[in-house]
């Protein structure tokens, strides 16, 4: 018999209810039970990034953490992020700077610069890159991702 | 929950504009479609064993075990697809391909047996109790030993190991000319194997509906249209029965071309189970089975007066095909674009050839933003050049402009027979060494030696042959490589545009309808692009090796420009006056003159429905099927600064400017994004990037934890500027601009850490350049610090 | 090969270190402790381990906590990377506790990644082990049959092996709160960021007031298949006035001592050897620096 463990997590503020195995990743809960494709995967090393999402105010490779451990918590997911139909300001950010061509990174980055910037609302570029440096992006350079979280982090300033 | 726009609409904006992208609402709330975001009702997943040799004789596949896992459904070898006549299928390159193989593996890698389960989890655990007996056999790793008389053979159905022999160029003038040159400089250089590594790794969906007998792939590929009719030959499907969705991709690069057996296997599941199947790579598997890129083993020579003027080039390269012979290469071109290595330079002779050798490796080769090629080509030809320039003491930048093809040769005819559509070499390399301040580091070079420290400037002035290709020389299986776009009005002046390209990240839905916005006067919020469905775009060769704004956007200009002469023969009905006295200017038609009294672009769609002049049809639409005249030649000069670390070998990147030249451009933003990216890529080649076999096939760089690419620490700032020298064929005087960085931007790395260490005797480091290599040669020349 | 999903487990959440210790005592080796879970975790993915129980400790509180008290700096091993990175006491005054870990792979994995995960994995690559030898560290080790300290120099045993007993699980790591005038360093030389070691140093130096070192620790990561603590070095750093002859002869005996083990597609060990005196002597004045007050 193989063993099923009840979970309740609450995504985005709406709770999620299942019987799961207890070697469902978590990033598989999101997409394949919550229904929330926004989070991706891009790799089986936990180098990417790509399926980064926020549990409990931290943020977490959801491919490297079983969803058994979520249970009870609360996670912020890319989609998410806007409130009342308005983009928050990172969303702005990058789309006003072009900080995203193919869109894969995108979701795991957006979340990363959520994090950075709640812990760091004034990075310096470099704060920024190494606030980064465990999400990869094969499309852009990161330039503007770099232009992208700046432009957020300004705009978050002045909103506060 | 829709989310408004937080910004205001861009309204009409044409070529040169900086809008934002239309594209990225999806991307940006994570309602992007991409392959594994698709759930289909009754869907079941498809899983391969994969070969832990890299030569093996198949002996006994064992999967009772595996049947009775739960959730199990199927398990299929290569012995059932022979049955079916699949086990294997025609390349692209008219080789062919084991799908799944029956009597032995040929790479490390290779997808062995398919399992089809209920979910992902139960798959992999059957994965897991296949048991399979194999014996290994000698594996054929090194290229140049494949080619020898008593090597192994590959392949079964083969009886060596020689893939192709392409030459181009007059050898025996070349030979003449090296024999009576002062200067011969000779170099070898690998350029080494890499994978692209797109985020979202490689997948399908196959759907099969028994009662319309239609079946529907979504799948990530750049070139739905030529892989539906290859599927329609193979499978023996009528084509019209077969639909083909690229639907969001992530990053493509070429990688996304190649016909992979899991497409294959993926729909005969479907078909025989009669429930939809997904097929998506992990990383891992992605990396050690799906197209490399590069591996090309080369021997160049150039040939000059003892004044630096270069008289003839000669190259030959071992080329490094895995097992099958797959690229998506124009046919006329196994070496793909390659002979483009004459490069800037008005060089009156060469000959080069390339040998291809089947190995036991994973097929590939056309990828990774290589355009056919030229990043090989770019790479040899700006290497030597340098070496040259450094071998007769002369400035590597002074070597070039004595050499470049003057702008007042173009249309140039190149030695190895392409006609470079425009250029100005001279322009963009002053323009980047002004930039940068050449002369004045320069200076700071030459004191900096003094005192031991080590800093390098390489240059790298490439040419790029992109926009495949005029139907006299350019087919793929026998298609030939025009391009489409189909577009339409509707009466309430609202624009709908489809292609045969299809984007991964290159921005169409916003440089498409910059496209039509400029020639028809049409806000781009009321242009949507469409692209990847096979049942509703017109057909078209895919998007890779920058093609698309030199084919494509072409045929979107023909299309616009037919609509509006269609558009001024309404006009000039509704304004009862001659088709002749008719201006267009902003959206509005008017009569030469009496610019007061006008009729809107919109309110001519209206009419084209509602009241249509008499003689013609109702309707505004157009299609075109683009056949370029001829490629287009963007360029650019690139030069780089590096300093070198005396105790560790470790290559710092102080500046790196690039100046490109793609003709007039359509979207500077997305062009720059372009430019960054590819620039990242030739970053990560030149210091941390490739894949490696030892003598038994094992590979190394199967994973992201062993395969390094740039993350955001590493990667330079990107200095980037621009000359335009608009092409003079293509209707916008546009050419590409996707791969120019990944063509041009190594040399100027590798140059850049040559130059630093040339004055103690160093010619030449392989990419990529890990601290230990420098290091090794430092210690060699007792420069290495302790500390 | 190329497995991507764990093979099925039993899990288990205790609340206390009792429950957990007691499950531990139960399953022996067929149960693995789940901490931050960035190293287990994917070894289960990738198949290389499956084991047949989980024991997730992240519910047990009092595990988590960073303080000093009786001459040592405490924490607790469910302290992650990121607390002791966002810690002011270990910023400034533990330095090369802090620049191990600022830069530990990344930023989201040091969210989660613990230091006992860490040290209790020991894999060559990692950027832990070097430095609890250079700061002669403690273990307190916990079981049914309560606890015992494992000096650092006795804990690493081998490549991914521990002193570490099945039955036991690590609950705190103690690091001797350094004498005055104490400046450290952590140097690793990677192939590219969050990348494994190529070859780390850890340097930890107190210094009198006239510049003879009152203590010295040194411990190179990822050189050979376990973390080395190069007593020689040391030894002939105590006692003596620091100056750059002395760093030199310093960085000598670290390379003489490394034996760095030849990877087949990495960097070659005579590089290793080589860098692990570059990189020593560069942590060594760096650490000078901050023992005599700047930064």
């Amino acid at each position: 018999m193989v063993q099923k463990v009840h979970v309740k997590i609450v995504i985005n503020d709406k709770p999620y209810e299942a019987d799961i195995e207890p070697r469902l990743l978590l990033v598989h809960f999101i997409r394949d039970i919550a229904g929330l494709t926004g989070t991706h995967i891009g790799c089986d090393t936990t180098n990417c990034g790509a399926c980064t999402v926020i549990l409990d105010g931290k943020a977490v490779k959801s491919c490297t953490m079983f969803a058994v451990q979520a249970n009870g918590k609360e996670i912020i997911t890319i989609e998410g992020l806007a409130k009342d139909g308005k983009l928050h300001p990172i969303q702005e950010g990058f789309w006003v700077k072009h900080g995203l061509q193919c869109g894969y990174c995108t979701p795991g980055m957006i979340m990363a610069a959520y994090q950075l910037l709640k812990r760091n609302p004034n990075p310096t570029e470099e704060e920024i890159r190494w606030g980064i440096s465990g999400n990869l992006c094969r499309c852009t350079g990161y330039q503007n991702i770099v232009e992208a979280i700046k432009y957020a982090a300004e705009k978050m300033r002045g909103m506060s | 929950m829709a989310v408004e726009e937080t910004l205001p609409p861009v309204g009409v904006h044409g070529m040169g504009h900086k809008i934002r992208r239309k594209e990225d609402m999806r991307f940006l709330v994570g309602k992007g479609t991409y392959v594994d975001d698709i759930k289909l009702p009754n869907m079941v997943y498809l899983a391969f064993v994969r070969s832990p040799y890299a030569h093996a004789r198949i002996k006994r596949i064992n999967v009772e075990k595996a049947k009775s896992i739960p959730g199990v459904i199927d398990i299929i070898t290569g012995e059932e697809l022979e049955k079916a006549g699949l086990a294997w299928i025609p390349t692209l390159m008219g080789d062919k391909m084991m799908v799944l193989p029956t009597e032995k593996v040929v790479f490390q890698g290779q997808e062995v047996v398919a399992v089809i389960a209920e979910d992902k989890y139960a798959a992999w655990d059957a994965v897991n109790q296949i048991e399979i007996d194999y014996e290994p056999l000698e594996p054929v790793i090194d290229p140049k030993k494949a080619l020898e008389p008593n090597s192994p053979i590959v392949r079964p159905d083969k009886n060596s190991n020689l893939v192709f022999r392409w030459e181009a160029g007059n050898k025996e003038l070349t030979e003449k000319i090296f024999k009576e040159a002062d200067i011969v400089v000779s170099q070898d250089f690998y350029y080494q194997r890499l994978h692209v590594t797109y985020m979202e790794p490689v997948g399908c969906i196959a759907h099969y509906d028994p009662v319309s007998g239609k079946l529907t792939l979504w799948m990530t590929t750049q070139a739905p249209h030529v892989v539906r009719t290859v599927f329609s030959l193979v499978a023996k499907i009528p084509e019209n029965k077969i639909r083909i969705i690229s639907p969001d991709i992530g990053g493509g690069f070429g990688g996304k071309v190649y016909v992979y057996p899991g497409y294959v296997v993926a729909a005969y599941a479907a078909i025989k189970l009669g429930r939809p199947v997904k097929w998506i790579n992990t990383r891992s598997e992605d990396m050690k089975s799906t197209a490399f890129a590069r591996d090309f083993h080369i021997h160049g020579e150039l040939a000059a007066k003892k004044d630096g003027t270069i008289l003839g080039l000669r190259i030959k390269v071992i080329s490094d095909h895995g097992a099958f012979y797959g690229d998506a290469n124009p046919s006329k071109f196994p070496a793909g674009l390659f002979s483009i290595c004459t490069g800037a330079y008005d060089i009156k002779a060469a000959y080069v050839e390339v040998t291809g050798a089947y190995t036991n490796k994973p097929a590939g080769g056309i990828a990774y933003r290589c355009s056919f090629r030229v990043t090989e080509a770019a790479y040899t030809i700006e290497r030597l050049v340098d070496i040259l320039a450094h071998e007769l003491g002369m400035d590597p930048a002074e070597l070039r402009l004595k050499n470049f093809i003057p702008p007042e040769k173009f249309p140039y005819k190149s030695a190895l027979g392409w006609t470079y559509d425009s250029g100005n070499y001279p322009a963009a390399l002053k323009k980047a060494m002004e930039k940068i301040g050449y002369y004045e580091l320069r200076k700071e070079q030459e004191e900096k030696r003094k005192r031991g420290e080590l800093m390098g400037i390489g240059i790298s002035t490439f040419v790029e042959i992109v926009g495949a290709g005029p139907a006299d020389l350019f087919d793929i299986v026998g298609i030939k490589m025009f391009e489409s776009a189909e577009i339409r009005i509707h009466p309430t002046g609202k624009v709908i545009a489809r292609f045969g390209t299809r984007a991964q990240g290159q921005g169409h839905e916003t440089t498409y309808a910059q496209i039509i916005s400029e020639i028809l006067g049409i806000p781009v919020e009321d242009i949507i692009i469409e692209e990847g469905d096979t049942d509703t775009c017109p057909y078209g060769l895919g998007t890779y090796a920058s093609r698309s704004t030199p084919t494509a956007g072409a045929a979107a200009a023909v299309s616009a420009r037919k609509i509006l002469d269609k558009a001024k023969k309404i006009a000039a009905h509704l304004l009862e006056a001659r088709e002749e006295d008719i201006v267009f200017e902003k959206g509005k038609f008017y009569v030469k003159g009496y610019p007061d009294k006008y009729k809107t672009i919109q309110e001519v769609a209206l009419a084209a429905y509602t009241n249509p002049p008499p003689n013609i049809e109702a309707g505004l639409e157009a299609v075109t099927y683009y056949n370029p005249p001829n490629m287009t030649f963007p360029f650019g000069a690139y030069i780089c600064v590096v300093n070198i670390d005396k105790g560790t070998g470790q290559i710092k990147i102080r500046r790196f400017v690039a100046v490109d030249d793609c003709g007039n451009i359509i979207n500077p933003v997305i062009v720059d994004g372009q430019i960054m990216g590819a620039l990242t890529m030739g970053f990560g080649t030149s210091f941390m990037e490739e894949i490696r076999y030892d003598e038994n096939g094992n590979i190394f760089g199967g994973s992201f934890a062993e395969y390094l690419i740039p993350t955001a620490v590493e990667t330079p700032k990107w200095e980037l500027d621009k000359t335009v020298t608009p092409s003079p064929h293509h209707p916008l005087g546009a050419k590409g601009v996707g791969e120019s960085a990944t063509v041009g931007s190594p040399a100027a790395f590798v140059n850049a850490v040559v130059d630093a260490l040339w004055h103690l005797g160093v010619k030449h480091i392989d990419m990529p350049i890990w601290p230990w290599k420098v290091w090794k040669v430092l210690r060699e020349k007792g420069v290495a610090s302790d500390e | 090969m190329s497995l991507v999903y764990p093979a099925p487990f039993e899990y288990f959440a205790p609340t206390s270190l009792k429950e957990a210790l007691e499950l531990l005592s139960k399953y022996g080796d067929e149960a693995k402790i789940l901490a931050g879970g960035q190293s287990l975790i994917i070894s289960m993915k990738l198949r290389i381990i499956s084991p047949k129980y989980i024991i997730d400790i992240n519910n047990i509180p009092n595990l988590s906590y960073i303080n000093e008290s009786e001459g040592y700096l405490r924490f607790g091993a469910l302290t992650r990377y990121s607390d002791l990175e966002y810690s002011d006491l270990i910023k400034s005054k533990y330095p090369l506790l802090y620049e191990s870990v600022k830069h530990l792979a990344d930023p989201i994995v040091r969210n989660w990644g613990t230091v006992g995960g860490n040290v209790c994995y020991n894999h060559p690559g990692n950027n832990l082990p070097a430095v609890m030898l250079a700061y002669n560290a403690e273990f307190v080790a916990t079981s049914l049959s309560g606890s015992r300290v494992i000096k650092a120099t006795d804990f690493f045993l081998g490549p991914f092996q521990t002193a570490l007993r099945q039955d036991e699980i690590l609950t705190e790591i103690r690091i001797p709160i350094p004498k005055p005038r104490n400046g450290g360093h952590y140097i690793k030389l990677e192939r590219r960021v969050g990348d494994f070691a190529i070859i780390s140093t850890a340097v930890n130096l107190s210094l009198d007031y006239d510049g003879t070192v009152r203590e010295a620790g040194i411990g190179i990561g990822g050189a050979s298949n376990n973390p080395v603590k190069v007593t020689k070095a040391e030894e002939s750093l105590v006692g003596n006035k620091i100056n750059d002859n002395l760093i030199k002869e310093v960085g000598k005996i670290v390379t003489d001592v490394i034996k760095p083990v030849e990877e087949p597609f990495g960097p070659p060990a005579d590089y290793k050897k080589a860098m692990a005196g570059v990189v020593t002597i560069r942590a060594i004045k760096q650490a000078i620096k901050r023992a005599l007050g700047g930064v």
